[in-house]
């Protein structure tokens, strides 16, 4: 092998090692699925009817579930199953109000 | 028998005498008793404001703030309800489509009975807000109901209100247990957090009155209901309690429930029994 192909072999190998570094650390998240997002907006809106049937729905519960469709709608799948997640944790913090208030409110109660 | 088995006869004997007694303490103690709540719910807020007289609680937050009360007491030359009230006269007088009136259903023609409302009614099981005997009328004489949110019911409530003004609060609590069932119901409403700001009705009114939430002072629960319907400048018009009741909830980041909702029915017996004594100053008017 000549000096000169051994340094082109070398500055190749310098190129390519890192990228190839690189590329393998970070990693591309997969897109988020149609499918994906329907299950996340079930898991969401069950969560959200049984707050309904405490009587406690929250209004950023119904944002975030209104939101989700919007960006289910215009193919961003992404965002959507971001948005229903974010529905489902508001609407299992509501129901756990409601269950935490069952006795806790006579804390409140002048006597 | 054996002196063994007389101890261990005895023992047991004075176990469950031991365990009912302490249920038995258990449920006195759970046992609703109205009176005594509405004793206490008027000292906590005597006490907590010695220089506002008892009566005077029913103007809210001007009964707390010195600047805003002579505002207030400048702008009651010219009161902002005052559109409403003669809307409201005109409203009561105006026959229904066959000829008969809303003072047809109600007890006095509907004179000077806002201090009784609501009531418990036994035949219903159910508590019977003013609102609701209102539109209740409307449709026994074959109309469409009314918008509890709306300005006719405002206009409506509001001419009824000042027919009483004066007149204390006299919340009647039948001996019938879904009376006291529904009184309960009212009080848990109350005092129960709800909506993403984790706050209760007593938040704002029991524990903070007189307090600074943004431009507003918070009014005492006691006497709140005695002033409404209100005017409110953030509004821009008039509100009906089912209104206060459904902002309330939205503004706490909850859902509101449907106006005369069995809750806000139960919350506003509740509230109105805890203010028996006190004058209906409605309609009123608030920033």
């Amino acid at each position: 092998m000549s000096m000169i192909g051994s340094t082109a072999q070398i500055r190749l190998c310098c190129l390519l090692v890192p990228m190839w570094l690189i590329a393998s650390t970070v990693s591309v998240p997969a897109a988020g699925s149609e499918a994906e997002f329907k299950a996340a907006f079930a898991a969401a809106e069950a969560a959200e009817k049984e707050a309904e049937g405490l009587r406690n729905r929250w209004t950023a519960t119904e944002a975030a579930l209104t939101e989700a469709n919007k960006a289910a709608d215009r193919g961003d799948f992404d965002q959507a199953i971001s948005q229903a997640k974010e529905a489902e944790a508001l609407a299992k913090a509501s129901i756990f109000q409601d269950t935490n208030e069952k006795d806790a409110w006579k804390n409140l109660e002048i006597r | 028998m054996s002196v063994r088995s007389w101890l261990k006869l005895a023992l047991a004997a004075f176990a469950a005498l031991a365990l009912s007694a302490i249920s038995l303490a258990g449920a006195v103690a759970d046992k609703p008793d109205p009176v005594a709540d509405a004793n206490a719910f008027r000292n906590y807020f005597v006490k907590k404001f010695p220089n506002v007289k008892l009566e005077d609680f029913v103007n809210g937050p001007y009964a707390l703030n010195e600047d805003m009360r002579r505002q207030w007491l400048e702008k009651e030359q010219f009161p902002p309800y005052e559109f409403s009230l003669e809307m409201g006269k005109e409203l009561f007088a105006r026959p229904f489509a066959n000829g008969k009136h809303y003072s047809d259903c109600l007890p006095n023609q509907g004179i000077g009975i806002r201090q009784n409302f609501p009531y418990f009614d036994e035949k219903e099981g159910k508590v019977v807000t003013l609102e609701l005997a209102l539109n209740r009328c409307r449709e026994a004489n074959g109309e469409e109901v009314i918008s509890y949110v709306g300005e006719e019911m405002a206009a409506l409530t509001a001419h009824m209100a000042f027919t009483s003004r004066g007149k204390p609060f006299d919340i009647k609590i039948p001996n019938d247990p879904r009376a006291l069932e529904a009184y309960q119901n009212g009080k848990r409403y109350f005092y129960t957090r709800r909506g993403q700001l984790n706050f209760s009705c007593a938040t704002c009114h029991v524990q903070n009155p007189g307090e600074r939430m943004r431009a507003e002072v918070l009014a005492p629960a006691l006497g709140i209901l005695n002033a409404l319907p209100i005017y409110r400048s953030e509004w821009g018009g008039m509100g009906t309690t089912s209104r206060r009741f459904t902002t309330c909830n939205s503004q706490i980041r909850g859902v509101p429930l449907e106006p005369q909702a069995d809750e806000y029915r139960d919350l506003e017996y509740y509230l109105s029994y805890v203010s028996n004594g006190l004058p209906i100053s409605g309609p009123g008017a608030r920033p």
